[in-house]
């Protein structure tokens, strides 16, 4: 590791002017993701901006033009927003994914914009023995040609094939988030689907945020339909492992077809991948096996695998059908 | 870069001067002297490096002691009240909750955290209805303890330390 230099700033316009006027700077949060790169070497700042003291702690619900909507500071603790009422009554599939994210001890540590920014567990993105464009543009992709299980199958590129790893950005993705970012210039607000970028030939950007640009928060919409949400992992073993695929969903029907419907995926791609071309599929017609496997069908009619991704094909369908159909369910229940 | 620090371990007052890149993990073992903390991958994927941090469960591996600065740090030795073991401490050992005893700090540290959580109603993964009391039977008490691995898979001994500890 390099020196490191560290402060604290007290304000969010002091965080940014640091971090903005300093290449190597970056913004610490609850350190989960960020201190493990330190170590590995994936990642060098020369200073750390500690950002998880500021005043952005607070769960709110704000009237806005856009309705109702819960604001969430960037430094609230995962554990304590899976676990805050508003969101176990009104947001249960974010709740449902932060709840299948990491460990206990992690989301009591890790915040909500840390969460967000977390980085590619793509194995040779941390190992910096190997080629991988994300971590040194233009040394290669190790992933191409080796181990792929989590390989994304939706949005890669010939440079970077990684998967995003966040459970609750994905939930986010489906509940029509907007994400609050501060800059050296003001304040912008933009969907949390535009964050996370695809890495078509720059994959050493994860996201759209210029350097320096602080997330202050998230703004989740109140509606009804995200009141039904759920969020379905599909992991290697029953807890603490990341999603091989996952499904955030809400869905509302009258008289047996579909009137509203949000689907997000993770384990796919680059970035959490809100599946609005299954989401027209589905509009007005009926939930049931086959039509939700069309749906997804026509969402993956440009996927591209593997051998070490085929499996994720049907897994997404299977993950798919059983989501949308328990919701239905639970509508009559 | 060297920074001076303040961290309360064990309801003792440390005062030190610290390497930015010093983690919390090492500040306490190596400078500190505090080994019942235990490094096991030091990549937050074990548990045993699991404390309390200002009441909440916490990977000492994965955050930097200038981060922390100020912090009321409890480690599993301070959970006893003089020669009266804590309850989660008195199951472990009437439940053989261990087999070499090197990921037990940990878990000892992450199953008091967890009751806390529990009793504040805080929901896991396995909760069927989000809205109601979570009930901490086997199901609930493995999904919040799966951040604490044990290799010598005391899991039975565990469960049960828990389970009692949870009844108390
Ligand atoms: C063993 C293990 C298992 C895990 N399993 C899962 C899992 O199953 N699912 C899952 O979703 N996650 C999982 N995680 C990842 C975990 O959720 C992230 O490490 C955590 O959410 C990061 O939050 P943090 O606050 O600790 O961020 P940090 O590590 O402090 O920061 C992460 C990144 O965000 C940037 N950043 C932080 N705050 C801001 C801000 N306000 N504005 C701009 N940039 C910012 C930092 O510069 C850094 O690049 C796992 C982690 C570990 C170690
Ligand atoms: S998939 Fe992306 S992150 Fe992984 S080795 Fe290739 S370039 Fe690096
Ligand atoms: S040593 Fe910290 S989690 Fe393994
Ligand atoms: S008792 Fe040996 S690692 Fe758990």
């Amino acid at each position: 590791m390099r020196a490191l230099d560290y402060v604290r700033p007290s304000t969010p316009e002091e965080a940014v002017a640091a971090v903005a006027g300093d290449e190597d700077a970056m913004f610490l949060a609850g350190g989960s993701n960020l201190v493990d790169h330190l170590k590995l070497g994936v990642a060098r700042p020369g200073r750390l901006v500690d950002v998880s003291r500021l005043p952005l702690d607070e769960v709110a619900t704000h009237d806005t033009d856009r309705g109702t909507v819960l604001r969430v500071g960037a430094t609230v603790r995962n554990a304590d927003l899976a676990a805050h009422p508003v969101v176990r009554s009104r947001l249960p599939g974010l709740s449902r994914a932060l709840l299948a994210g990491a460990s206990g001890q992690i989301r009591q540590q890790a915040s909500t914009a840390g969460n967000l920014l977390q980085r590619t567990r793509c194995v040779y993105f941390q190992d910096v023995t190997t080629p991988c464009n994300k971590r040194e543009p233009g040394s290669g992709c190790s992933a191409l040609e080796g181990y792929g299980r989590y390989n994304a199958v939706l949005g890669a590129s010939e440079h970077c094939v990684a998967t995003h790893p966040s459970d609750m950005a994905v939930a986010m993705a489906a509940l029509d988030t907007s994400v609050v970012v501060l800059g050296p210039d003001g304040e912008r607000r933009m969907p949390s689907t535009d964050l996370h970028r695809l890495p078509g030939d720059e994959p050493q950007r994860d996201t759209t945020l210029a350097h320096g640009e602080l997330v202050t928060g998230v703004e989740i919409p109140l509606t009804d339909l995200a009141a039904v949400s759920t969020y379905r992992k599909v992991r290697d073993r029953a807890s603490y492992a990341f999603a091989l695929v996952s499904v955030a969903a809400a869905v509302r029907t009258a008289g047996g077809v579909v009137e509203d419907v949000r689907l997000a995926w993770g384990g796919v791609a680059h970035a959490p991948w809100r599946a609005r071309r299954a989401e027209e599929a589905l509009r007005c017609g009926p939930v049931d096996e086959q039509a939700v496997a069309a749906a997804v069908d026509a969402e993956l009619a440009e996927a591209e695998t593997s051998e070490a991704t085929t499996y994720k094909v049907p897994m997404l369908r299977g993950a798919t059908v059983e989501t949308l159909l328990a919701l239905v369910e639970g509508e009559d229940a | 870069m060297d920074v001076p620090i303040t961290l309360t371990v064990d309801g003792v007052e440390h005062r030190l001067d610290v390497d930015t890149r010093t983690t919390v993990l090492d500040a306490l073992r190596e400078r500190l002297g505090v080994t019942t903390v235990k490094k096991g991958c030091d990549h937050g994927q074990c548990g045993s490096c699991t404390v309390l941090l200002d009441g909440r469960r916490h990977l000492t591996c994965l955050s930097l002691a200038v981060a922390q600065d100020g912090a009321e740090v409890v480690t599993a030795s301070g959970l006893a009240d003089g020669d009266v073991l804590h309850p989660v401490q008195q199951a472990f050992l009437d439940h053989d909750g261990y087999q070499c005893g090197y990921c037990t700090p940990g878990q000892v540290c992450s199953a008091v955290g967890m009751l806390d959580e529990a009793k504040r109603g805080h929901p896991s993964h396995v909760t069927a209805d989000l809205g109601a009391e979570p009930d901490l039977d086997d199901d609930e008490i493995r999904e919040r303890m799966s951040g604490n691995l044990c290799r010598c898979g005391a899991y039975p001994g565990i469960l049960g330390a828990v389970r009692q500890a949870a009844r108390s």
